[in-house]
């Protein structure tokens, strides 16, 4: 069988002498789906840019890229046009920016059918309602006539992939079709495509960094480091037995729901500019690794190729990197007898909702957080996770505020917020600090790190002689060299930031740290190493965390006890062994099942949760999750009516204050 | 999205009549029409110049409340009073209006379909020849005022009539002597007035396209590496189309609400173009009244003025409504 797509030795540069892609040669067959993996700076997004012609200005381009035997490198952007869209189709990584925001979706879509196929505006909107109905748009002819800003994220990728389709694409190019969308969403955006490759035929090349997204939908896959690939392979001979020191070590980086430690691959080091550029990284790197860029060889009768001059090394991949140390645990009382450092009880926040422009009226609220109740004691770790606009980073905001909230008590370090004076607030602010999302957006870049690091230390009237010496010793706290005290922070690489973010917020010594998503911005590996940062911390300086994330695998690896979040409800609360082990809320479970596995055997089985997350402003009566709840439609009459009329509330459901909110916890 | 616009009208009309009193009572203040009548040869007794005065409403011995309050009732009435040589303010306004409307209309639209066209093209061609000379032609003319511009098109026109022997520009008034009497009867006449046109739009347009030119650069090059035009390229569209139906489409919100403000302000803002072509419009009456220290008409001028102003921002609004949905969520 031909090949669809074949790419060979496909160099991309960006001037002056950026080499994002040196060589990369793949195949791929009809109804075949290859995925792309590297981190950030591997050269994939250069790579599918380049399939499709898209590179900015500037790139120079050499290599073959042939979609049926067809030569596309070097044709005109007419000719190209002809193809784009029509025989070769790409869904973008973020579908809010990717869609024009005003234009109707309806139109969008049939605008790429109308280029190609020549057909009558009637007859493209008629095919644009097809095509959404087939991608699992609810009411398509109806929200054919919205905007994208009026979809939720899945919505808008369900929309993007209806457009990569609209003319039965023999290949379609995928870049990050499922980032920046909740576990729940990413699963059923894969299904989508699942579904619309079938009903194409179509080849696809799947492009991500995450692992887990690539073991359940991909068949081969092809994994890249500094522009080129380094292993390639059947799905199930990659994951099970990877070759690569890089693909084992990315492997290992993965947090694991089952709490297992992570085998941490080294994150900051450059890739190398002679010899294997991953040798700088490489715990078996040999003398000759310096000299010569090792060529892919095969390793395994299934044709699974890797690039690494020292195999013999890598024929056990479990021992190429070592076993962390199980750093022994602080000897601390237990926690029932440790003190509270935030209470919260009964919080309420809501937004309210305005129409009308120059007088506007109320007309509801979004019910950000809706009376949840938590406690964090004193070196520990209250990992608090949920879907997109489930409250969580609102709940984690109005505690920050350290000011009355509109509902409910918030208390820190015994000392109500309600309560509290200018000058208290101003006090118990060095004792609650935050590190925030994107290291990119919350450092200013105008300031030097040493700037950044000083700044609340002045704030807070610590002595200036103190402070250059306070400096230094935040970034060794934080594991950064005092030379990097000089830079801006575009000068830095992302684990970095994060890093300066997270001194920054330990500056002043809190006993509290807030911390929103702070790994979502970051690679597999650098993350695996500001994860480690922060359980050392803890370990070291005994303060506690409130950790906000929406990667259920990533709180296991940091968290004590694990609140979950539905609808601003903590739906379950408990120890996160007991939570993970034996979930007794439907919501948890599913939410578990969810989260994309790095092994290609473990998509058998799966539930995926119908529907997005729910609309704020309008909750249902009765419990909040019915309508997604999977146990819910298996109940009898009497036991369903319950659900349907009694908003449940948090109940015993194991040892250890492990409790959930839900009418049926025995059932299964 | 009517009850929208009624509401918006009704908020404006407030703040209209709080600008038209204030620039009353600021007028009615600090000119002296006094001085105008004293000043006439030979000088008219006291009383007669008071008696005069009080006809007018613009007796500076009268409490400024009470004066307020019987141009206020006039206002109200629709009559905006008399002027300083006792005609009806209203009647002339109605005529200078339309004289500012022909003089601005033209050069108003060319200039910004012009200057969003020249922006847009400089935005796609960034750090060519063709944005430079575009960046440097819009700066200059930013450069230099609005009536070194109209002197100079002036001396460049009456070069060219020389050169060709043919009138074909005009520079003074609305219309010639006797062109509509000539031998191609009224269509000589309208030829007439499009030769007087044609000069004192071009300063208007060019002074517009400069701005909107700069502007429209600035906000297409925003979206001319975003996610959507690469998304439409994606689909199958030349790089051309792409930018003109979703880039372009996209930049043109911001430019379009701001095009309906300068727009507004325009009508006094021509005053310089409207003396030196000999154009009897608003901002030529706004000057001479003001050194005449005619209450009544500045009064006026700068209460069309204001009713302009809000009217733009209520067609800036809904402009916005019209091309950006995401506006539109708010206001419904």
């Amino acid at each position: 069988m031909t090949p669809v797509l074949q790419v060979s030795g496909l160099h991309v540069d960006y001037a002056p002498d950026v080499r994002a892609v040196r060589g990369a040669s793949f195949a791929v067959e009809r109804g075949e789906v290859l995925g792309v993996v590297g981190e950030s700076g591997s050269g994939k997004s250069a790579l599918a840019l380049a399939v499709l012609g898209l590179l900015p200005a500037g790139a120079r381009v050499r290599g073959s890229v042939r979609l049926r035997g067809r030569e596309l490198l070097g044709l005109p952007d007419a000719a190209l046009s002809r193809v784009r869209g029509k025989d070769l189709a790409m869904v973008f990584q973020d579908p809010l920016s990717a869609l024009t925001p005003v234009h109707q979706v309806g139109d969008q879509i049939a605008e790429t059918i109308r280029v190609h196929a020549g057909a009558t505006r009637r007859a493209a909107r008629t095919r644009a309602v097809e095509l959404l109905e087939l991608v699992g748009v609810p009411d398509a002819a109806r929200l054919a006539r919205a905007y994208p800003h009026e979809f939720s994220g899945g919505m808008r990728q369900r929309v993007m992939i209806a457009m990569a389709i609209a003319n039965d694409p023999l290949a379609i190019v995928a870049d990050e079709p499922t980032t920046s969308l909740d576990a729940t969403v990413q699963a059923q955006v894969l299904d989508v495509l699942r579904t619309a490759q079938q009903a194409t035929g179509a080849a696809i090349v799947l492009i991500t960094h995450d692992l887990g997204a690539v073991a359940g939908f991909a068949d081969r896959v092809m994994v890249m480091y500094a522009g080129r690939a380094v292993e390639t392979g059947p799905v199930g001979d990659v994951y099970r037995r990877p070759r690569m020191p890089y693909t084992i070590g990315l492997l290992g980086s993965l947090p694991r729901l089952d709490g297992a430690p992570v085998r941490a691959l080294p994150a900051d080091a450059a890739p190398a500019a002679e010899g294997c550029p991953f040798r700088t990284r490489c715990p078996v790197a040999v003398a000759a690794c310096a000299v010569t860029e090792p060529a892919a060889l095969p390793v395994a009768p299934s044709g699974q190729v890797a690039a690494c001059l020292n195999l013999a090394a890598t024929e056990r991949p479990g021992a190429v990197y070592p076993v962390p140390e199980p750093v022994p645990a602080p000897d601390r009382p237990p926690r029932r007898a440790r003190p509270p450092v935030l209470h919260v009880s009964g919080l309420v926040r809501h937004h309210p909702q305005y129409r009308g422009a120059l007088y506007k009226r109320r007309v509801g609220a979004v019910h950000a957080v809706d009376g949840i109740t938590l406690d964090v004691r004193e070196g520990e770790t209250l990992g608090l996770v949920g879907e997109s606009g489930c409250g969580k980073t609102t709940a984690l905001m109005e505690i920050l505020r350290l000011a009355a909230p509109p509902g409910g008590r918030v208390s820190v370090l015994g000392r109500d917020t309600a309560a509290l004076g200018r000058a208290g607030r101003k006090a118990l602010r060095r004792d609650v600090q935050v590190v925030f999302q994107d290291p990119f957006a919350s450092l200013d870049p105008r300031m030097r790190v040493a700037a950044i690091l000083a700044e609340p230390l002045a704030i807070h009237r610590v002595p200036k002689d103190r402070t250059a010496a306070r400096v230094r010793e935040l970034l060794e706290l934080v594991g950064l060299d005092a030379a990097l005290a000089g830079r801006y922070p575009q000068q830095l690489s992302g684990g970095q930031r994060q890093r300066v973010g997270i001194a920054r917020a330990l500056a002043l010594e809190p006993r509290l740290l807030l911390l929103d998503e702070p790994v979502a911005a970051l690679d597999a590996s650098v993350r695996a190493g500001v994860l480690a940062l922060l359980r050392d911390l803890q370990n070291r300086l005994g303060v506690a965390y409130l950790f906000v994330s929406h990667d259920l695998a990533v709180v296991r690896s940091v968290a004590d006890r694990v609140a979950v979040m539905y609808h601003g409800r903590i739906v379950e609360i408990g120890p996160a062994g007991a939570v993970y082990g034996t979930p007794a809320h439907p919501y948890t479970r599913a939410l578990l099942g969810a989260v994309p596995v790095p092994d290609p055997g473990a998509r058998q089985g799966r539930v995926t949760l119908p529907g997005g997350p729910p609309d704020p402003s309008a909750p249902p009566g009765g419990c909040r999750f019915r309508p997604r709840c999977p146990r819910h439609p298996g109940l009898d009459a009497g036991r369903a009516r319950l659900c349907a009329e009694l908003d449940p509330v948090l109940a015993e459901a194991g040892d250890d204050d492990h409790a959930a909110a839900c009418h049926h916890l025995g059932a299964r | 999205m009517l009850v929208f616009l009624l509401r918006r009208l009704a908020g404006h009309a407030v703040l209209a009549v709080l600008a038209a009193s204030l620039a009353y009572l600021l007028a009615a203040a600090a000119l002296r029409p006094r001085a105008e009548f004293e000043d006439r040869s030979p000088r008219p007794p006291a009383a007669v110049v008071d008696a005069e005065l009080d006809r007018l409403n613009l007796n500076d011995r009268t409490p400024l409340a009470d004066r307020y309050r019987v141009w206020a009732t006039g206002v109200l009435h629709g009559d905006f009073g008399r002027t300083w040589q006792g005609d009806p303010v209203n009647g002339e306004l109605g005529r200078r209006l339309l004289v500012s409307l022909r003089l601005l209309t033209c050069g108003a639209v060319a200039g910004g379909v012009l200057g969003v066209l020249l922006g847009a093209w400089a935005a796609v061609s960034r750090h060519r020849a063709t944005d430079r000379a575009i960046t440097f032609g819009s700066y200059l003319l930013l450069a230099v005022p609005v009536f070194v511009l109209a002197v100079l098109l002036q001396i460049g026109a009456s070069r060219v009539n020389d050169a060709t022997g043919v009138r074909l520009f005009a520079w003074v008034g609305e219309t010639g002597p006797g062109a509509s009497g000539g031998a191609f009867g009224p269509l000589g006449g309208l030829g007439d007035r499009v030769r007087h046109l044609l000069l004192p739009s071009a300063t208007i347009a060019l002074a517009q396209l400069a701005l909107f030119c700069r502007y429209q650069r600035g906000t297409m090059l925003d979206v001319l590496h975003a996610d959507f035009v690469r998304t439409a390229r994606a689909k199958g569209l030349r790089r051309r189309d792409a930018l003109l139906r979703h880039g372009l489409r996209t930049a043109l919100v911001p430019v379009a609400t701001y095009f309906a403000y300068t727009s507004g302000l325009l009508l006094l803002g021509a005053m310089f173009t409207e003396k030196i072509f000999g154009w009897h419009g608003l901002g030529e009456w706004l000057i001479d009244s003001i050194t005449r220290g005619d209450v009544n008409v500045v009064a006026a001028v700068d209460c069309l003025a204001a009713a302009a102003v809000l009217l733009a921002g209520l067609a800036s609004d809904v402009l916005q409504g019209a091309l950006d949905p995401r506006a539109r969520a708010g206001a419904r």
